[in-house]
């Protein structure tokens, strides 16, 4: 039984009702839907903004961090009013200030696979807003596994992709990418950054793609893949075929259950301690500014790119992009001691393994980077 | 003479470039002539026994090469190439 509109209603939904595809009874249908939104930063603020003025019914929030500063650039959802707050509060708060007829349920915690079966469970729709592979993996198979569509969206620097993997009528996520990159070979947007404007594109275009689904409307983005290029403005598509050997969708599957998948894709997803290299290959910002006032011969290397050293740098600190240290080995000496280091430890943790792997022994990871420099020793160093 | 069109994670290995044009008459030998030129570029691409690496997709105009003829498929003038990459952002 679709529920019946109030005048109220009828008003608020006006400019759906007078649309033939819509009207009051794919109204009706979007008011007994309901989405699951996993993830609440980028992507995850224009899909809920949107599918709660649509009138979803019912929209699940997924997300376990709270709203900081450097979020507020892209991560349209929240504002200065919310800083601090936990992202799922501050997101149903600006949701319910737009519909608050609509029923916003909250899931404060990291999406694993001991969880995800229980939170994605009422909903018809799931939509991908989140930051790495694991959780990709994950809200793929799960979707497989319960036979609901996966509305895909993914961002890097100028790049989107979009695409609806529901494997009852098409391929899904494994059969276009049977297994992750390597751990390091796609840098995350906090490490390579992002267009703010381009998680809008991307999100919006995944809300579309929800909402023609609950109305049953147009040609959603089955089978195909939508590339999208801020810079060339260029969106290309391409066909997607389920791939006969998918380990998930395919009719010999190895997947029958949710896996571990921060073992899968050879990362930590969730609560990892950032740009850590582990064990005795770290170094504190502390550590470093120690050894250097006692006078310390180090070699300080700068993994990052050029034009990140008009934020901040170290002085006396060699650059060498991650991207060419494979080729500019000779420039450094393997008898020299060095500390490597990066924005937040991330990439100098990559370059301590390259490194490693070419026989260098005497280096440290600066960890945290040379963002933990600003916090620990040089306050009026900005953080980025 | 076939078109390839790099992805942005890639074009830190092909000196910023996002298009490039390469002879061959195969994808094969356009991969080749790609990885030859920019020779950081192919540990990326291609594993040990000179295959595509499984997060790899190569598509040709609208379709994946696995779904055609892999590295044999043969290419014609004005043929667009598309590497396809895997990307996780969007969350954070």
């Amino acid at each position: 039984m679709l529920p019946t509109l109030s005048n109220e209603e009828i008003l608020r939904y006006s400019r759906h009702l007078l649309i033939p595809e819509v009207g009051l009874e794919g109204q009706r249908k979007l008011l007994a839907s309901s989405v699951l939104v996993i993830g609440t930063g980028g992507l995850g603020s224009p899909v809920a903004l949107y599918l709660v003025a649509a009138g979803v019914g019912r929209i699940g929030l997924v997300d376990y961090d709270v709203v900081d500063y450097s979020n507020l650039q892209r991560q349209v959802i929240h504002g200065m009013s919310t800083l601090d707050h936990l992202k799922v509060e501050s997101a149903r708060q600006r949701m319910l200030d737009i519909n608050p007829d609509v029923q916003v349920d909250v899931y404060n915690e990291p999406f694993t696979s001991e969880n995800a079966m229980r939170i994605a469970e009422p909903y018809d729709i799931l939509i991908d807003g989140t930051d790495n592979f694991p959780t990709r993996y994950l809200t793929n198979d799960l979707c497989v596994l319960t036979g609901k569509p996966n509305v895909y969206g993914s961002i890097f620097r100028f790049d989107g992709q979009v695409s609806v993997f529901y494997a009852k009528e098409g391929p899904c996520y494994r059969c276009l990418f049977p297994e992750p990159p390597p751990p390091g070979l796609v840098p995350s947007c906090a490490e390579g950054g992002v267009l703010g404007v381009l998680p809008g594109t991307i999100g919006t275009l995944q809300a579309t793609e929800a909402l023609k689904l609950i109305l049953g409307i147009g040609d959603p983005l089955i089978g195909k893949l939508l590339l999208y290029n801020a810079l060339d403005m260029s969106f290309d598509f391409v066909n997607l075929r389920k791939n006969p050997n998918c380990k998930v969708c395919g009719p010999n599957p190895e997947v029958t259950g949710l896996i571990d998948y921060e073992a899968f894709c050879g990362v930590p997803g969730h609560d990892h301690e950032e740009g850590a290299a582990g064990g005795d290959w770290d170094i504190t910002a502390t550590e470093l500014a120690e050894r250097l006032k006692q006078g310390n011969h180090l070699r300080l290397v700068d993994v990052r790119e050029p034009h990140e050293l008009q934020i901040s740098h170290l002085d006396g600190a060699t650059l060498i992009p991650l991207g060419q240290l494979a080729g500019r080995l000779s420039e450094l000496d393997s008898a020299e001691e060095m500390v490597l280091f990066c924005k937040a430890g991330t990439r100098s943790a990559r370059a301590l393994e390259l490194l490693a792997s070419a026989g260098f022994r005497k280096m440290k990871n600066l960890k945290g980077g040379i963002n933990a420099w600003a916090r620990e020793v040089d306050p009026s160093m900005p953080i980025y | 003479m076939p078109t390839l069109k790099i992805p942005t994670p890639l074009r830190s290995y092909t000196d910023g470039q996002t298009e490039v044009s390469l002879e061959g008459n195969t994808v094969g030998e356009v991969m080749d002539g790609l990885v030859t030129r920019y020779p950081t570029l192919r540990p990326h691409l291609f594993n040990g026994e000179d295959q595509l690496r499984p997060f790899v997709n190569l598509f040709l105009n609208d379709n994946n090469i696995k779904d055609l003829q892999g590295l044999d498929t043969p290419l014609k003038d004005g043929d667009r190439l598309m590497l396809i990459p895997s990307i996780a952002g969007g969350g954070e």
